[in-house]
Order: structure tokens, then sequence, then C-alpha cells
């Protein structure tokens, strides 16, 4: 089928029988899916700045509230720093675990989507340490803190809290995914298509591009 | 790449097959099936919403005579009754109902897309309905503050139901937008991808359109409510300041401080007006597509009714604001916004417009489902022109809050979309039980509930202009309000009383029907579309028999010049259908406008 692109291929696209998008049913539905979730961010992100400015409190300074101490001299927002880089790691590995999908090379999907697993759950422990630092050494409670403004804690709590649910859905997604790709569930099931792994991978993509803005929105700021 | 369209890979979706009557009807993944179940538990739960307002009509209009409710309960009434009806209730019906029956039968699919979604959708919905419901056994009782939960007052104090049943109100809505949300990624996916083949986007009936649109919606404007559901559930358990200024309360300073009240209408009226349509959405659609049915005409304007739809669902997301013009906002704010909210009476207007064209020179057949749709159109046109006074903010102010705004929407969001569900019943019942409802019952059940209706809702425009403001229990003897409103006010209740025991007529109609009514066979009302087509009836598990449907046409081939029959069906092929001798017809797609 010759292939359209442009406004051409939008029209022929929508003016089509049967299907307006050529994609599987179920990568059509984590597109609407993530659109819907952008929408969860977004409103929890606009709130956060919104209360952010009606304090009448000062705010945290966040380089400071996140900084960690390695012989004596503090560096601002290196936990988090080690953070992201894991979690844009784990995308660089589950692009690689998709291409390997398509390749229909199983072994090296199933030991790279376990990989872009276990960066996930790294990244959920190295949150649960800087929660821990922070509720247990800090004093930091989601109705208040010694630093400043209260919201600062309602806020930090709630929405890296909501994403990291999100982290720990995606790491058991993936491994129910990587393990019907290894004891062959898609083989006798989709044919041996294994279009799934492409769908594990927008949700972890997406899960990423959130982090960005939390990252830039809460840490930067 | 090798190509395959997934639609023709009809055998790859397995369908599982049911055998006892717990798969069958119980833990069902049959959209019909999903469908009956989503409207038997709305209907339900509607029921007991239109209980509590029957409760509060007694206070309202005698409050004198009867003294069993207490302010409280009346508050909690009022709060009870406004979610039940627009959440629970016409959201549930009309996309988890309707959207459910009509989407795989309209579109020529075997079922959704992903049929164990649509089950989970049904059951965690059930638990929210069970949620909510809880809240009126546990002490204190359900929250009072309101269907739009306004913070401060929502956890403060005073409130009643501010400990447990504002928690389980918030539960019960996470609940519900995590099951909406399963159900309507399976209706806008299904709509997408699994048409049968002929089936354009362009050739889908408009009842299609206006759900999938009001699923979009809904799956973009959930997300504020859900976002703000979570700060409020955290601001009363957790004791955060969300939305939670300082301030003194009962003779003592409370421990919030530095939140922001008006973050929440934000949010929450960034769901709330998409709401509004949500529920009106659907119901433009089966309208049009029963005013076609009915009155043997095709529909006018099927592409700028599209185009309406769409419009309508874009605009509707930057109107919010004007549900708060009296919160102190920017004035420039207020401007903008009455700007936009009188941008979307254009597109819905053309929609009015439309119908009354549609049927004008139509070969008007006045059974009970036309009738609806007439009353339909009457009282969306009546509730939508008081919405042009409440739009502008220099009308709303001294509006604001009085039984005008009742009115208003009770006629535009209340009564109409009960028309169109009522009507849409009459129309979709041979379908789905193979019998007709009894058509001297449903025109009793027509003439009482549309007058009824408007002796209700018609003199709270006055009393609204008069002053008389809303949620307040008893008037007592306020200086401004004349005695004379107190006999409106009772006249109001006696007419709700009886329009609520009219409905009886319709219960009893559904179930009466059920066995005895008249046999429909399978496309009663000569229509064209997919559903009537089905090659059984009540349509059996998959819809259609060994091969989907082909449509070789648009959905309104009604009436079409040199036909031998007023309607052709979707599915026929031009060269079968039957023309009239000497006529140069070719039987090909009739013309789009």
């Amino acid at each position: 089928m010759a292939e359209q692109t442009g406004l051409e291929g939008i029209v022929i696209d929508w003016s089509d029988d049967k299907q307006a998008f050529h994609v599987p049913w179920g990568k059509a539905m984590m597109w609407i899916f993530l659109l819907s979730d952008t929408f969860i961010f977004s409103c929890f992100l606009i709130g956060y700045m919104n209360v952010r400015i009606t304090t009448t409190v000062p705010w945290p300074n966040p380089s400071e509230v996140f900084a960690l101490s390695f012989g004596g001299e503090p560096i601002p927002l290196i936990l988090i720093a080690i953070m992201t880089f894991v979690l844009i790691t784990s995308s660089g590995t589950m692009a690689l675990a998709v291409n390997y999908g398509y390749r229909r090379d199983k072994k090296k999907t199933v030991l790279l989507m376990l990989a872009t697993a276990a960066l996930g759950a790294m990244f959920v422990g190295m949150q649960a340490f800087e929660w821990t630092k922070l509720i247990v050494d800090e004093g930091v409670r989601p109705w208040g803190n010694p630093m400043g403004a209260a919201q600062f804690g309602s806020t930090f709590f709630m929405i890296t809290g909501f994403h990291g649910m999100h982290v720990s859905a995606g790491v058991i997604y993936l491994i129910v995914t990587a393990t019907r790709v290894g004891t062959g569930y898609y083989d006798r099931h989709r044919g041996g298509n294994y279009e799934m792994v492409e769908i594990t991978g927008l949700y972890w993509h997406f899960v990423d591009l959130v982090w960005v803005f939390i990252f830039a929105f809460f840490y930067l700021w | 790449m090798a190509y395959v369209a997934l639609a023709d890979r009809d055998h790859e979706q397995h369908l599982h097959d049911p055998q006892t009557f717990v798969t069958k009807y119980i833990w069902s993944q049959d959209h019909k099936v999903i469908a009956i179940q989503y409207s038997l538990t709305a209907i339900a739960v509607g029921l007991v919403a239109l209980g509590l307002s029957l409760i509060m009509r007694l206070q309202l209009g005698f409050p004198d005579t009867f003294s069993f409710i207490s302010p409280d309960e009346y508050y909690q009434a009022i709060t009870m009754h406004g979610m039940i009806m627009v959440i629970y209730l016409l959201t549930a019906l009309l996309l988890g109902g309707f959207g459910n029956y009509l989407i795989p039968l309209m579109c020529g699919a075997r079922d959704m897309v992903f049929p164990f979604m649509n089950m989970v959708s049904y059951w965690v919905y059930l638990l929210s309905v069970i949620v909510l419901c809880a809240s009126f056994f546990i002490s204190g009782g359900p929250t009072g503050a309101g269907w739009t939960l306004y913070p401060p007052q929502v956890i403060l104090p005073g409130t009643p139901g501010n400990n447990g049943g504002i928690v389980l109100m918030l539960l019960s809505l996470v609940l519900f937008i995590v099951a909406f949300t399963m159900g309507g990624l399976n209706y806008v996916t299904t709509v997408l991808q699994a048409r049968c083949r002929g089936m354009t986007l362009m050739r889908m009936p408009l009842s299609v359109w206006g759900i999938f649109v009001a699923t979009i919606l809904g799956l973009l404007a959930f997300p504020a409510l859900l976002v703000t559901g979570i700060m409020l559930l955290l601001d009363s358990v957790l004791g955060t300041s969300f939305f939670m200024p300082a301030l003194l309360s009962m003779g003592e300073v409370s421990e919030h401080s530095g939140g922001s009240p008006i973050l929440f209408q934000h949010l929450f009226w960034f769901f709330g007006h998409p709401e509004v349509y949500i529920v009106a959405l659907p119901a433009f659609g089966v309208i049009s597509d029963l005013v076609a049915v009915h009155a043997r005409k095709n529909i006018f304007g099927y592409r700028m009714m599209v185009w309406a739809i769409l419009a309508i669902g874009i605009i509707s997301f930057i109107v919010w604001a004007h549900h708060m013009y009296v919160s102190g906002m920017n004035p420039y704010f207020g401007f903008f916004f009455a700007t936009t909210t009188l941008i979307i009476a254009i597109p819905t207007a053309l929609k009015v417009y439309n119908w009354v064209l549609t049927l004008w020179r139509g070969d008007i057949h006045l059974t009970v489902p036309m009738l609806f749709v007439i009353g339909f159109i009457f009282t969306f046109i009546n509730g939508g022109i008081t919405g042009l006074f409440l739009g502008n903010v220099a009308v709303d102010m001294p509006l604001s809050d009085t039984y005008f705004v009742i009115g208003h929407f009770h006629m535009v969001m209340g009564v109409s979309p009960i028309l169109v569900i009522f009507g849409a019943i009459y129309h979709w019942y041979p379908k789905i039980t193979g019998r007709m409802l009894n058509d001297r019952l449903g025109r009793i059940h027509f003439w009482l509930t549309l007058f009824g209706t408007y002796a209700i809702y018609l003199p709270m425009h006055y009393l609204g202009i008069l002053g008389l403001p809303r949620r307040y229990y008893a008037m007592g003897d306020t200086s401004f309000i004349p005695d004379s409103a107190q006999a409106m006010n009772a006249g109001i209740s006696i007419a709700a009383f009886f329009v609520a025991a009219v409905q009886l007529i319709f219960l009893f109609n559904l179930f009466w029907s059920r066995t005895r009514g008249k046999p429909s066979g399978g496309n009663p009302w000569k229509a064209t579309t997919l559903e009537w087509q089905t090659p059984q009836t009540p349509p059996v598990h998959g819809n259609w028999g060994p091969d989907l449907p082909v449509v070789y046409r648009w959905a309104y081939d009604f009436s079409v010049p040199g036909a031998s029959q007023d309607y052709i069906p979707q599915t026929m092929a031009p060269e079968d259908v039957p023309t009239d001798p000497g006529s140069s017809y070719d039987g090909g797609e009739g013309e789009h406008s």
C-alpha cells in the first residue's frame, strides 16, 4: 500500500473505513490512555504551581533540601541527578528492546526489558531512600515542614508519589510482558507478534517524559 | 512491511463463549449485557436521587406542615441528589448504557475491542455506586457541601458529613473515574479502529458521533476531577492545605494555611463544564437519529452536524469559568469566558435548526419516540435561552445562586437529556427485548411528564427573578420575598410529586412489556442503521452471525426519490435497491449535505 504523508495522509486515514489509524487496537488505546494521563499530570503540576504562588510562607530552596553530603561537602541535587540519569537510561534500553522485538530476537528482547525493569526498580528504590531521608532526617510531612511552606511537602509527596506509582506499575507491566515474550505466549496466541513490547514501551517512555517535567518544575524551579 | 488491516483479522478476536447463567448475565463480557447492567444500575441509583428530590420538595413546599428533615439532612439531600443525577445516572446511562449497546452494533463490530476491560469497567462502576450509597449509613451521614463540594466549607466542622461522608464521596468519584476510563478507552478505540467494511467516519450515525466525542471529552475532563478529588482527600484526611486558606472557624484558627479555594473551583469546573457536554452530546446524537427515523427524512446537514459536535466538544474546554463569575475573578477573565460561552451557542443553535429543518416537510410519524424528540427540542430551546442570560456576566450577577439557575440547568441538563433517554428507550427497547413497549402507556407517560416538568421548572425562573436564593432549607420571613412565592413553591412541589408518580407508569411498562409486549420483529421502525439489520433480535453474542456486515451508504437514506421503499438499510448494495419503474435512480448513496 502506498504511504501518503502529510495532510493528505491524514485525510486518507480519517476518511477510511474500518480504522482511522493503521496501528493495532492495543496501541491506539495506549495512545489515548496516555493522552488522558497527560491531563492528569498537567492538572497536578498546575495545581502545584498555583499553591506555590498562593502560599504566604517562603518556599524552601530545593537545591538545599535535596542536597546530599559526601565527605562533609553538600552536593545539590546529586541524588535527583542520578535518579534522572537512571530513568533516561531505562528509556534507552526500552528502545533497544522494542527494536529487538521487531527482529523477533526473543532472548535480547527479554534481557533488555528486564534491564529496563531493573533500572525502573532502582529508580523507585532511590525514591524510597529520598522519601525516608526527608521524612526521618528532615522532618518533612505532607501537612508541614521545618523549612517553609507546608505546600512544599504536600505537593512533593503527592506528585512524586503518583509518579512513583506509575513507575512501579510500569515495572510490573514490563516483567509481565517480558515473561510472556520469554515463555512464548505471543508466539502461541498472537502469531509471533511482539507488538505488546512496543505498547509497553510507549507507556514506559511516557513515564520517563513525565519525570522530565516533574524534575524541571519541582527540583530546578 | 506487509500489512493486513487489523479489522480484517476477524478470527483473531477470541470472543469468550458464555455457557452458564453466571458467565452470560453476571460476569459477562458481552457489550449488550454490560450495557443493560450499566443502565439498570444507573436507573436504580437515579431512583434514589429522585426520592431525595421529593424529600426536598416536601420540605420546600410545606415548611410548616412537615418537619421530618433537619437543615443538615436537607443539605445532604441536595448534595447527593445533584451528584447522583449528574455523574452516576446521566453519565453512566448515556455512555455506559447507550454507548456500550450502540457503538459496536452501529459500527458493525462484534464487541468492544477489549471486552474483559469493558466488564471490569462495569464492576468498578458498581463498586463506586456502593461506596457512594454507603455514606448514607455511616455516622454523620453523607456530605452536605452541595454537589460542587466547594472548599473550605466542605471539610470544616458544621458541614454535615465533613469527616466520613466527604471521604466516601471522593473515593467513590475516584472509582467512578477509573471505571469510566476503562470503558471510555474501549468506546473511543472501537469507534476509531473496529468499524466494519464500508463504515467510514462520515457514514457513522450521529448517535455514535455524539457518544464518541462525549467520551473523548470525558477522558480529558475527568483527569481534572481525579486530581481535585485526590487533593481534597489529602486536605481532609492528612490535613494538607491545597485548597484551605488560613481561617477562623467557630472561634478557632484552623490548622490549615496558604491554600487556594479558587484553585479548586478552576479545577472542578474544568471538569464540570465539559461534563455538561458529556451528557448533552450523546443526547444530541440520539435525537438526530430518532428525528430522521421517525420523520422518514435524511438528517438535514449531516456534515455540519458532525462539525458542530466537534466544535462544541473543543469549545467546551474553554468556557469553564462562567460558573465562577461571582468568585471574584478578574473582570477581563469574565469577559473572555462570557464571549466563549456565547460562541458555543452558535454550533448548538445550528444543531437545533437542523433538527427543526429535518422535521420540516418530513413524513412525521407521531410515535412515542417522536413525541419525546419534539418535547426535547422545545425543552432544550427553553433551557438554552435562559443559558444566554446566565452566560453574560452583568445579568448573571443578580441571578447567581437563585432559583433561576436551578430552573435553567434542570431544563437544559435535567429534563432535556431525560426526555432523550426516554425517547431512546422507547426506540431501542424492541431491539433489546424483541418486544414493543406499550404505546398507549407511552403516550400517557410522555404528556404527563412533559407538562409536569414544565409545571415544576418554569415557575422556578420567576422565583429566581424574585430573588429567591437556592440551597435554603426554608425561606422564613425574609422581607424581600412576597408570600405568594411560598404558594408557588407549594405548587412546584405538588407538580414534582405528580411527575415522580407518573414515572411508575414507565417502570411498569418496562417490566410488563418485557414478557407481554407485542412482538416487534427485527426492524419495527423501518430504520436504516446497522443495529436493526442483525440476523437475530435481540442480537446474540457476536452480533452478526458468521460474516461481518458491509456498509454501502450513510445512515440516512430515507425517502430517496426513485426508490420504491422509503428507507434503504446501510447494508443494502446499490444493485439490490428496489427502484420505481422508469426512475433513473441507480441505488447509490444519498446525498450528504
